[in-house]
């Protein structure tokens, strides 16, 4: 039969054939571009406008700038406001406005469009996420162009803080509307066009009034699927991953010279919020003898390959303020059961864990459920759709025992304090605490009130409070001037360069 | 009753269809937990801002008035504005199917490809080392699934041997080879679970004609077996092998799903999945409708092969 073998081999060389014509050259390393991945593609390019988080991965600093700006190590520095003064009774802010800045269709910024940007923000049809942040201005002058006045309804030390994130970058009237898919901003990039489901392109904008990035392009790829993204870093697809999320997959990058790996900190806490006010979750030491259940280091161990730091209150390891209060209700079975049964539990309970499909938090439960078998604590485990289940049957509706999840906005001690909110944790101290860091007029008096204010939450319990997840970042070893720590989420582009 | 009648009464038909799917996608999408307005605007909202974005996306209107006006934009042509992207849909939908028509029609031609010679080569001689061939092929593909082949493609093909991009997709625009060689690999992906099961139908389809009077009397008077295999024994085992094709169809682009995400193309089963996590209820209507479509002129595709293939079946004056 050598027809048959024959047959086969023409076959093979068919295919052959038909991949090497297939085959195209696919280098694409021109000497001033930078492709950076995120998990996410956002809704819309203006971070003024919904959640903030994954448009401003995209446009933040990039191509959007604020009157100021958070930077890499989280300070606040100026940006299109050179100066700033405070008024002694802590009600008004005023800004001194840079004359040489204009927006990427020519409008030159001033303070008439810096006003426009807020009043938009604060209106009443506002559809702006984080509109409570700034809430506390009660209006806006713009007595010349240069000058820029914000009269507070009381003192709020945040309000700085707030005003250098994404939520409140710089719109041009004429096209605030547009931004949302054809972002206008005052950066050092300019926007080009959006693949949607694919890429954001972005290149340099020629009348940038600061310095000119080294950089000529920059394009944002949105690659959701982890294996997706090691291939793509892998085969430099992408040159850039700040925020890789599978720490599973981290360490193959270390073998590779030709990228480089940086684990930095994030601002992501990992918390396993209760529900306050539902039995037994309502007695504070069940909720204390549930926190000495958990061996936070296993947990990092088996949640994020060992990369991340435990927490013992809701705060950033990263932050100047924190306070470590990891012991407090460190790992201690025995102190758990004697407190379990003076709850009234001395043969533990069973409950139910809402767990939104994410796999840190999957994974994060079926470790806590383990733990808690040791105080005789039984956990049962409920998948959660996530965001939208998740969204409306434990955040919105509270109709929950325990969750995980990690909270990433930066500085967001505060949500304890808000009511309602789906803890349904209430203690008017720790409110107070809040207030009075709003008001706080030194930097030592918003420190002070920082530590009191975690220690409480720390003592209360309210959520079980887990790790601090680590910000992950692989990049081309070429590659220099890319944020190794996360005070804002976002791929700030600015200062990276090509090393030779 | 003549053909024309015929064919009006079966188009009323399949618009009949077409009705009640729209509506049942539409109760269903809007009975699944989740407000479109509450995911975009994140858990840091305040209800009076959720409250300005549905009125902006007009999500406080009545559900029966959602309906009517998005029937009545899907007749005129108007799918409506994409609450997420704020782009019209009929727009994303477009730029999406110049990815996903490609790649499921490149995995369809490599299907057959694949699959016919395949399963031919195996019916012709039952039990044969080519028939050992397609037996483990098919189980193989078969068993394992898409995304799966597609990951081990990334692993030893792109990033081993770096033949084709691991992923991504950079636009028929600028270079049409670039493009195309991204669709390959997860053409292939796509490609070797239906060639299995088609190599399966084919086999099976072809042995069964062998044993007909009609390829006895062929062989008999004096046709060799191989032109009795390609003239009489083929064309007539094709009916299974078409129904076949048409039913898996559906699953192409069902599949199509999980390697555009596995190779982070820009097709149609990316936008679905992104729009079902972010509730953005009315891409998803569009979408969901669109697939009934599909299906529906696939089977009047299928239907028409029947009569190609089989006099028999052609309707007679």
């Amino acid at each position: 039969m050598p027809y048959r073998y024959k047959s086969i081999r023409n076959m093979a060389c068919a295919v052959s054939t038909a991949a090497l014509i297939a085959l195209a050259p696919s280098l694409s390393l021109a000497a001033g571009n930078v492709t950076f991945g995120q998990p996410v593609e956002p809704a819309g390019l203006d971070p003024t406008v919904g959640a903030p988080v994954a448009s401003g991965e995209v446009t933040w600093q990039n191509v959007f700038e604020g009157l100021v700006a958070v930077d890499r190590d989280g300070n606040i520095t100026p940006q299109l406001a050179s100066a700033w003064t405070l008024s002694d009774d802590g009600l008004t802010y005023t800004f001194t406005l840079r004359p040489d800045v204009t927006f990427h269709n020519g409008v030159t910024f001033d303070s008439t469009t810096a006003k426009f940007t807020l009043d938009r923000i604060l209106s009443k049809d506002s559809t702006n996420g984080q509109k409570a942040l700034y809430s506390v201005i009660d209006s806006v002058d713009a007595p010349d162009t240069a000058t820029l006045v914000l009269h507070l309804s009381k003192p709020s030390s945040n309000l700085i803080y707030w005003l250098g994130f994404p939520s409140a970058v710089m719109v041009e009237p004429s096209t605030a509307d547009s931004n949302k898919t054809t972002p206008t901003g005052t950066g050092p990039f300019k926007f080009d066009e959006w693949r949607k489901g694919d890429r954001v392109l972005m290149s340099a904008y020629d009348g940038y009034w600061g310095e000119k990035p080294s950089l000529d392009a920059i394009t944002a790829r949105f690659i959701s699927d982890p294996q997706a993204q090691a291939a793509a870093i892998l085969s430099h697809d992408v040159d850039v991953f700040g925020k890789f999320e599978a720490p599973e997959l981290f360490s193959q990058f270390k073998g590779d010279d030709s990228l480089s790996t940086h684990v930095g900190v994030g601002e992501m806490e990992i918390v396993a919020g209760m529900n306050n006010t539902r039995p037994p979750f309502d007695d504070i030491r069940v909720r204390q003898a549930l926190m000495m259940a958990v061996d936070r280091n296993i947990l990092i161990q088996g949640v994020e390959s060992g990369f991340g730091n435990p927490i013992g209150s809701h705060f950033s390891p990263a932050s100047p303020y924190y306070v470590d209060l990891t012991g407090e209700y460190g790992f201690d079975i025995d102190a758990a059961k004697a407190l379990l049964a003076e709850a009234g539990y001395p043969n533990g309970f069973e409950f139910t864990m809402k767990v939104p499909t994410r796999s840190y938090a999957t994974r994060s439960a079926e470790i806590l459920q383990a733990l808690f078998t040791q105080i005789g604590v039984m956990a049962k485990i409920e998948s959660s759709d996530f965001p939208a289940g998740w969204i409306k049957d434990v955040f919105k509706d509270t109709n929950y025992d325990m969750t995980i999840i990690g909270h990433a906005e930066p500085l967001d001690i505060g949500i304890y304090a808000r009511h309602p909110y789906y803890f349904n944790y209430n203690n008017p101290a720790f409110d107070a605490v809040m207030d009075d860091i709003a008001a706080a007029t030194t930097p030592d008096a918003r420190a002070a009130g920082f530590k009191k204010a975690q220690e409480i939450i720390g003592h209360d319990v309210p959520a079980l409070f887990l790790y601090s997840a680590p910000k992950l970042g692989v990049w081309d070893a070429k590659l220099t001037g890319i944020w190794e720590n996360g005070p804002v989420p976002s791929n700030d582009m600015t200062d990276v360069s090509w090393s030779e | 009753m003549n053909a024309a009648s015929k064919y009006m009464r079966r188009a009323a038909g399949y618009l009949f269809v077409l009705l009640v799917t729209s509506f049942l996608i539409f109760v269903l999408i809007e009975a699944a937990p989740g407000d479109p307005a509450e995911i975009m605007l994140g858990t840091s909202a305040q209800p009076d801002t959720v409250a300005a974005l549905r009125a902006e996306l007009g999500l406080d209107r009545p559900m029966m008035v959602r309906y009517a006006s998005w029937l009545g934009g899907v007749i005129t042509g108007d799918l409506g504005n994409s609450y997420t992207y704020g782009t019209p849909v009929a727009e994303l939908i477009g730029d999406r199917l110049a990815v996903t028509v490609p790649l499921t029609l490149l995995a369809t031609l490599l299907a057959i490809g694949i699959s016919l010679p395949l399963g031919v080569w195996a019916a012709a001689r039952p039990g044969a080392v080519t028939d050992g061939v397609a037996t483990i092929f098919s189980q193989f593909g078969i068993a394992v699934p898409n995304f799966w082949i597609g990951l081990l493609l990334i692993l030893f093909v792109s990033l081993g041997l770096g033949w084709f991009p691991a992923g991504g997709f950079p636009g028929w625009g600028d270079d049409f080879g670039k493009a195309f060689s991204a669709l390959i690999l997860p053409a292939i992906s796509l490609a070797i679970p239906q060639a299995a099961v088609l190599t399966r139908v084919t086999r099976a389809a072809v042995i069964e004609v062998t044993h007909e009077d009609f390829v006895r009397t062929a062989r008999a008077k004096g046709l060799g077996r191989n032109r009795a295999l390609w003239l009489h024994t083929v064309p007539n085992a094709m009916l299974p092998v078409v129904t076949m094709l048409g039913l898996q169809i559906p699953f192409l682009i069902s599949g199509a799903v999980l390697v555009e995400n596995v190779f982070t193309l820009p097709g149609i089963g990316t936008l679905a999945y992104q729009a079902l996590s972010q509730r953005d209820l009315i891409v998803i209507q569009n979408v969901v409708l669109m697939f009934a479509i599909i299906v529906i002129i696939v089977n009047l595709i299928v239907d028409g092969l029947y009569a190609v293939l089989d006099p028999r079946l052609r309707t007679h004056k």
